[in-house]
């Protein structure tokens, strides 16, 4: 209350009034959304017959039916493959541009091409490049004496959306960590060179300590982000049925509420992951407060 | 060695490592554009320039069965109403929280916060069920109605901003009796245009994008979004072989981002480092 304008008289309705939409938001929207969620998930729902009571029935599945718990464990292998692939090349890409050198606006714009577009329809271009006997990829592999790989397949399309995916979020990440560099002061390199630090010394020592708010919420973001991706899993590995050969959780929710009708279960893994990644921000920040510097 | 070299030799070590990503980001859309130029029969050949140039591809796009211009209306003017919605009512809250003292505003603000973790699909399950015993299913509607009830990101990033606005300013708005509506009309919407421009790319170019939520509320083609479409497209056109048309259509679809892009590249960066960067 230390700062601020006071509303006078008829001021007070225009204060609520500007405010409405937001109270719509969060009573309706995000109060009201929660609430039915979790009552959904202990009930049993097609929406075409009255819904009956299922108890715990639909979290008890999430741990006892085999594809649920496949998507559950896909979700999480594909977060602990793209979080750190972000965050990792992202920063490299920022250091890099960060040297002053020639060119860089032509680079920043390259690399955040990506960012702009929509995956739906990049997806439609990387299919094309993974293909196994037609792709471009397979092609540059086979000359470079390497061979072919099916891209798509079950057991290697993990990997290939995880690519995808990272390709689509180092625009994103390369601002970010640009917007952290530029923040620290020059002088710190030219007393470190005056002690005689070399690159490695002043990356390590200077650079990495005083990014870490940037790192902070490069993961933060990365990770709330994994846990939703969507549009190049149901793009790249879309099979008969509407299947996917990496059902992730979020990929499982839809099937389940939208092919099958199953809106309790949808909301019971709609719930575990809404705990997921709320369990992660809690010990995101527990981090942040013991590694984080803030100046 | 000197100084000089060793940092020439660091620069074209990260000149060839840039040059090496810079390939492989933009590499994509190079396919894109050139498949798209291609003849059916030229599809996977592997060469950048097409053996035979041929427009045939755009204009197979617009004669086949789902209908491409409607699709493209349908996502540029639903995208639009989601900008509008959001621009108004983020700012309306935002001015509020960055500017009018009143009781609860932290609590409120921090509860508005807190709205951002909770994953999409836990209001899209809800209000799928209320949008569709109102029968709009199919219909735009459930796309862009909750645009109008603010949002936390949009709100949060325009907050920042307002913040930065000298107090002084409404001091003597104040002074010279200006009410809260002239206050927030006439000094900080004017002022906030960087901001603004920055949070309507970002919000546009999310809509433009979006696939999950069309999938949802307009799920069947020829009455949808491109990116519904493109995805429904896609199975079509891979089974009848014809990626020609199919990379013609994803070609159309990124080029109004993309010349918005190249033409505000900065309102684009904008939008994430004044998210990132200002806790």
């Amino acid at each position: 209350m230390e700062y601020g304008l006071r509303p006078l008289g008829r001021e007070k309705f225009w204060l609520f009034a500007l405010l409405t939409p937001t109270f719509i938001g969060l009573i309706f929207g995000a109060l009201g959304s929660v609430l039915a969620t979790v009552a959904l998930s202990f009930a049993n729902w097609d929406l075409l017959t009255p819904p009956t009571w299922a108890g715990l029935a639909n979290y008890v599945n999430l741990f006892k039916d085999a594809k649920l718990l496949l998507s559950l464990t896909n979700t999480i292998k594909f977060s602990a493959m793209y979080v750190p692939g972000v965050v990792i090349i992202s920063l490299l890409v920022a250091v890099l541009m960060n040297r002053k050198i020639r060119g860089v606006s032509l680079f920043r714009t390259a690399y955040f091409l990506p960012a702009v577009t929509s995956a739906v329809a990049t997806a439609l271009v990387w299919n094309m490049i993974y293909g196994k006997d037609t792709g471009i990829l397979n092609f540059i592999l086979e000359r470079l004496g390497m061979q072919p790989v099916c891209w798509l397949c079950t057991e290697n399309a993990m990997y290939a959306v995880v690519i995808v995916n990272i390709w689509g979020a180092i625009g994103e990440g390369m601002i970010i960590f640009l917007a952290g560099l530029t923040a620290i002061p020059r002088e710190y390199y030219e007393a470190a060179e005056m002690d005689g630090a070399n690159g490695f010394h002043q990356f390590f020592n200077i650079t990495v300590p005083l990014i870490t708010p940037s790192i902070f919420f490069q993961t933060l973001i990365s990770t709330i982000n994994a846990f939703q991706a969507y549009d190049y899993i149901y793009m790249l590995t879309r099979r008969g049925q509407g299947d996917s050969s990496v059902p992730v959780v979020v990929f499982s929710i839809y099937r389940n509420a939208w092919n099958f009708f199953n809106y309790g279960g949808a909301s019971a893994q709609a719930i575990e992951l809404t705990v997921i990644v709320a369990a992660l921000m809690a010990f995101y920040f527990w981090l942040e407060r013991r590694y984080v510097v803030y100046e | 060695m000197t100084k000089q070299t060793q940092k020439l030799i660091l620069d074209i070590i990260s000149y060839a490592i840039l040059l090496l990503g810079a390939v492989l980001m933009v590499g994509p859309f190079l396919w894109m554009v050139s498949t798209s130029f291609k003849l059916p029969g030229d599809q996977f050949t592997k060469t950048l320039i097409p053996p035979t140039f041929t427009l045939d591809n755009f204009r197979e796009l617009f004669s086949v069965d789902i209908n491409f211009l409607l699709l493209f209306w349908n996502s540029g003017y639903i995208s639009i109403l989601i900008t509008v919605g959001q621009l108004i009512t983020c700012a309306m809250a935002a001015f509020c929280f960055a500017v009018v003292r009143f009781k609860g505003r932290n609590l409120l603000f921090t509860a508005l916060l807190l709205t951002m973790l909770i994953p999409p699909q836990v209001t899209l399950i809800p209000n799928f069920i209320i949008f569709k015993y109102l029968h709009l299913i199919g219909t735009s509607v459930p796309l862009w109605l909750p645009a109008f009830w603010g949002g936390a990101f949009g709100t949060f990033l325009l907050r920042q901003y307002f913040l930065t606005i000298p107090r002084d300013l409404v001091d003597a708005a104040r002074v010279d009796g200006a009410s809260l509506l002239q206050i927030f009309w006439k000094i900080y919407m004017p002022l906030a245009k960087p901001a603004l421009a920055a949070l309507a790319i970002f919000t546009f170019q999310g809509a433009w994008n979006d696939l999950l939520h069309p999938l949802v509320y307009m799920p069947s083609v020829p009455n949808t979004m491109l990116t519904v479409g493109l995805a429904f497209f896609q199975t079509q056109m891979t089974h009848g072989g014809k990626f020609t048309v199919l990379m013609a259509g994803a070609l159309i679809s990124v080029l109004p981002l993309v010349i918005v892009f190249f033409f505000a590249q900065k309102q684009f960066i904008e939008g994430i480092s004044l998210s990132g960067v200002k806790r």
